[in-house]
This record gives structure tokens, sequence and C-alpha cells, in this order.
């Protein structure tokens, strides 16, 4: 544990010692903003417009469905093109400049270096969603929002980070060049995306399938308020494998010298 | 030398592969580092050949071969960075496949090039290896302090690690090496690409740490071996050509005496009159300045035929401006080993 913790704050010195952090935090935020903005201009103008030709006499409209939720499905999208640029250079970086020599020649464990280069990547990405949730501060001051769809909301979106994490681990310890490891990360994440995306074309057992695996379905609930077993287990065994394809190739990596 | 073998030959061979606790007793009697028929081969091609050696507590070993001989892959095979194919190394009583971590918590390890971080300063590096090498938290602050007091560089402890010079970067992997005092220091050429005033402060520090530290060290640079080991194992090709002390390897390939006369005369001239010397086998030019000419001159085995050189240069009448005992060095030893196979079969089983 301790081992893991030391990988870890090494990995968040990496981070913030180079401008990547405060990149990825201040550009999230900044598109994060921008897409609340324009949510809840869209949002205030529809509800003036009800009250004015008053449809439906004391029917109002939903904050939750009509702006957090498609904020927050958005942010999910968004995220697929920051992760890569977290997660691109942990183990490509060290292969190139050789200190992945000091780390499997400490007395560390394949796992305690695959589980700090994972939480430090992870934390930086709490960070980064955690700012944006700042945003959400102002439909409290002047509107009464649903708590639980926004926790829950937040929860998937850290899941859905969290394995998309684990999958740019493993892609970045395939190659030394941290270019070649983002291009990577970025086609198997917009693939997964696009997997759903043919799935609903297609017909309705391959539409079952497609969206039984599809990373971004299984979002969905979250942000409805919903915390369904099945999509938090999902989640945990796409972080679990993604983390075990990572360690077992710091192993191959050794044997291939 | 090998602890089982001590127990006596006719002993049960199996004794070698028995549980590490056997070994940990055994190492007691010395024997630190434990390298067995170790073999890697990357597909087709075999990095590392059947390679065995002991190093005992205290020694310091060298680990000479040309370049692209197995050495990094041997000391990376030392060190745990992979295993080998076929055979196993074993430290301080741990076998670095069975006990990785208790055996890499006694190794220190220079890689070929300094393992830093650009972003992190000395201090901060030095640190973070403290913490994975498993020095307590309370201790990390002290031994941080002291190993850049002993590998100097304490005055660039709040500098980037990727803005230090070659030398000083070299310091901070020493340091990074030194910081859990490990029983056992593996250095990957040490001295490479420092400067001479570095390099002789490099090598002094090596010799301060054996005694404490059982030190492996490869080089390609032979005077270095010469001055800092106490036993030299050279590799050719992933095999052990030679393993001896320094001294032993030049006297036993010590063959024809050699005199090296630097003669006032253009080359050929004087020629004949050094082959007519008797005792002379063979005379060759060696090098030429100017007027002057440096030749070779080859005698028979134990006899000094400096005298008879001198006065048959002086006869002839031509200036004799020197005359000089060629020792065989270790680069011709080395040479003579790692470029053909007959010597160096004779030497390994002399």
């Amino acid at each position: 544990m301790r081992n893991t913790l030391a990988i870890a704050r090494r990995e968040l010195h990496s981070y913030f010692s180079s401008p990547i952090a405060y990149m990825l935090v201040g550009l999230f935020a900044l598109l994060f903003g921008w897409m609340f903005y324009s949510f809840l201009s869209f949002f205030s103008e529809q509800s003036l417009r009800m009250q004015q030709f008053g449809m439906g006499g004391p029917q109002t409209l939903n904050v939750n469905e009509m702006l957090v939720r498609p904020l927050l499905l958005q942010a999910g999208i968004i995220i697929l093109i920051f992760i890569p640029t977290l997660t691109m250079r942990t183990f490509a970086e060290e292969k190139r400049s050789g200190t992945i020599e000091l780390l499997l020649t400490s007395p560390l464990t394949d796992w305690e270096i695959v589980l700090g280069k994972f939480l430090g990547a992870f934390t930086l990405y709490a960070l980064m969603l955690g700012l944006s949730a700042l945003n959400l501060l102002w439909l409290f001051a002047y509107g009464d929002p649903e708590v639980a769809p926004i926790v829950t909301g937040y929860l998937g979106l850290l899941l859905l980070g969290a394995g998309f994490i684990s999958i740019g681990l493993f892609l970045s310890n395939l190659t030394r060049n941290q270019i070649v490891a983002g291009l990577l990360t970025y086609a198997v994440l917009l693939m997964l995306l696009l997997v759903a995306w043919v799935g609903e074309g297609a017909g309705p057992i391959a539409r079952g399938v497609v969206s039984a695996l599809s990373v971004f379905q299984h979002f969905e609930d979250f942000s409805k308020g919903v915390v369904d077993t099945q999509h938090v287990i999902y989640y945990l065994s796409v972080i679990a494998f993604g983390l075990f394809l990572t360690a077992r190739s710091v192993d191959a990596d050794r044997w291939r010298g | 030398m090998w602890g089982w073998q001590s127990t006596g030959g006719h002993d049960n061979p199996a004794t070698e592969c028995g549980p590490a606790s056997t070994h940990t007793d055994q190492s007691g009697d010395n024997t630190l580092i434990e390298v067995q028929q170790l073999t890697k081969r990357y597909g087709p091609f075999t990095a590392v050949d059947g390679v065995s050696f002991n190093v005992g507590k205290g020694e310091i070993l060298g680990f000479l071969g040309p370049n692209g001989a197995g050495k990094t892959t041997t000391m990376r095979i030392l060190t745990g960075y992979m295993p080998p194919t076929e055979g196993r190394a074993r430290v301080a009583g741990f076998d670095l496949q069975d006990q990785p971590v208790q055996a890499k918590e006694r190794i220190g390890y220079l890689p070929e090039a300094p393992p830093l971080y650009p972003d992190m300063t000395v201090r901060e590096y030095l640190r973070f290896v403290a913490r994975i090498k498993g020095v307590p938290p309370g201790e990390q602050a002290s031994r941080v302090a002291s190993v850049m007091q002993r590998t100097h560089v304490a005055d660039m402890a709040n500098r980037h690690c990727g803005k230090l010079s070659k030398g000083y970067k070299q310091r901070v992997g020493l340091a990074q090496a030194l910081i859990h005092n490990p029983d056992v220091l593996v250095l990957d050429e040490p001295t490479a690409g420092l400067d001479p005033k570095q390099i002789i402060e490099t090598r002094e520090l090596i010799r301060s740490l054996a005694g404490d530290h059982t030190i492996v060290l490869s080089t390609h640079i032979l005077p270095e071996v010469a001055q800092t080991c106490q036993r030299v194992v050279i590799i050719n090709k992933g095999k052990v050509v030679a393993e001896d002390t320094p001294e032993n390897l030049t006297a036993r390939l010590q063959g024809a005496a050699s005199v090296y006369v630097e003669i006032d005369a253009q080359g050929a001239d004087a020629q004949p009159v050094l082959t007519a010397v008797p005792g002379v086998t063979a005379v060759a030019i060696a090098a030429r300045h100017g007027a002057s000419t440096g030749f070779e001159v080859q005698s028979e085995k134990g006899l000094d035929v400096r005298r008879h050189v001198a006065q048959a240069v002086v006869g002839a009448g031509y200036g004799l401006v020197e005359l000089r005992p060629m020792r065989m060095s270790l680069e011709e030893i080395f040479l003579q080993l790692t470029t053909t196979d007959a010597p160096a079969e004779e030497v390994a089983h002399a």
C-alpha cells in the first residue's frame, strides 16, 4: 500500500510539474462551463416561454431532466478526449527514459506499480471532475434540483473514466512512444463509442449484446439517478480487466527484455 | 568457494537446489552473489550463455567485455529486471525468481543510463527512491542527506534532475543505488561519459564502498578494472572466457617478453640491426615520430635482450631515443581473449 501511494504521488508530481495537469483541468473546466452555460440558457429560455404561454398550467420543467442529465452525458463523451492525454505518458515515458528499470528493480510488485499509476491518473481525473461540479452549485442557488441524479451521475462519470484510464494504462505500456500510446487510446475509446451507435441500427439480439458491452450504454442509467449493481459491476470489471492486462504486459515486457 | 561445495564433494547434489533458507545460512561463509549457468535467449539469439560466477562479501568484481558481450543482460538478470531463460541467480541467499522482493531489497542498481525523472529535484527524486526501496519513513530524510553527502551532490539538492550535467546525473544515479544501504551494488558502466576528474572521484567512491557493500561493476574500460576491482570476469559473446584477479590475468598471459625501442633512424634502415641481436624473434615497426622510428622487439621468453639491443643500436651508429620493456597490458589480454578463441580456452581452463 505504501509503495502504491509512493508511485501515485510521483505520478501526480509529474502531472503537476508539467503543464499537463493545468491544461487538462483548465480546459475541462472551460468546456464543461461552456456546455453548462449553453444548456442553462436553453433551459431558461424554455421555461420563460412556458411561463409566457402558460402551457399546461402548473407543470414546470424538470431541471434534472433537461439540464443535468444531458450535460453529464456530454461530459462522458468529452472525457474520452481527455483521458488519453492523461494516460499516454504513464508507461511509455518510463520506458523511453529508462526509469522503468528503476521501478522494476525496486522491491515492488507489478501490481503495486500498476495500481500506483492508476491511482495517480485517477486522482487527477477526479480533481478535474470535481472542479466541474462547482458549476452545478448555481442550480442549487437559484433552483431546486434533485441531488441524487447529480451524485449518481458523477459516480457514473468516475467509473467510466476509471475504466478509460485502465485501458489507457494498458495501451501506454505497449509502446515507448507517448504519441503512439495516445493515438491508440483515442482509437480504442472511440471504437467503444462507435460500437454503441452501430448497435442502434442492428437487430434486437445484436443490439442487446452491443448495449451490454458498450461503455456508454451503462452510463445512461447513472445520469438518471439510478445506481444499478449491474452497471457498477460492469465498470468494475472493465477497470479490473484493464489493470489485469496492464500488469500482465508489465510482466511480459520482462521476458521480452 | 560455493557454500554447498565446501560441505563435501560427494554430497548429494540435490543440496544445490535446496530451499533458500539453507542458502541463507550458507551465505554466512561469505558468498553474497551466486550466479549459476545463466542463459538468456532472445528468440534465436543467445545474449548470455551459461554464465556462472560467485562474489564474496565485500568484494569488487569487474565485469569486462566488449559492447554487446552480454554484460548489461547479465546485470539486468542479477537485479531482477528480467528473468533468465535458464539458470539461477541468488543474492544474499534469496533467489531472484522465487523471492524477488526480498532479493531486490538487498540490491542497489545503477543502470547504464541513470534512471532519473527530469521533472523532480535531486532531493525529491531521492526521497521517492527511498520510499519505493522500503526505507522506513522516519529514516528517509537522513538517508537522503547522507547519500547526497557521500556522492557529492548535496549542492545540487534543489536542482531538477533533467538540468544536471552528465557527471551529476551519474552521481545522483549512484546515490539512488545507495539509498537503502544495500548489501549488493550492481553498477553498469559507472564511469561512462564522465570527465577524467570525475572518473577518478567515482572510482575512489566505489573503492570506499567496498567492504560494506559487495560490488559488481561492468565496464569496457580496462584500466578501470585494474584500478578498482579485486577480481575480473571477462565475458565475450555471452560466455565467460576468463575469471581471475587482474594481476594473475596479466601474469598468466605474459607470453614472450617484448621491448619497445625508439631509434633515431628511418624505419627500414635500423630493422636488420635489431633482428641480428641474439635472442630476438621478431621486430615490428610500432611508431614513427618524425626522424625517429619506434620498434617492438620480441624475444625468447625469459631472456632480457635490452642490454644487447642498446649495444647493437649504438654500435651501428644510431641514436637511441627510448628503450623500455613492454608489459602486456590488460587491454591486450582482453583483445587476445575476445578476438581469438584458442587462447581464451587456454585461460579458462588454466
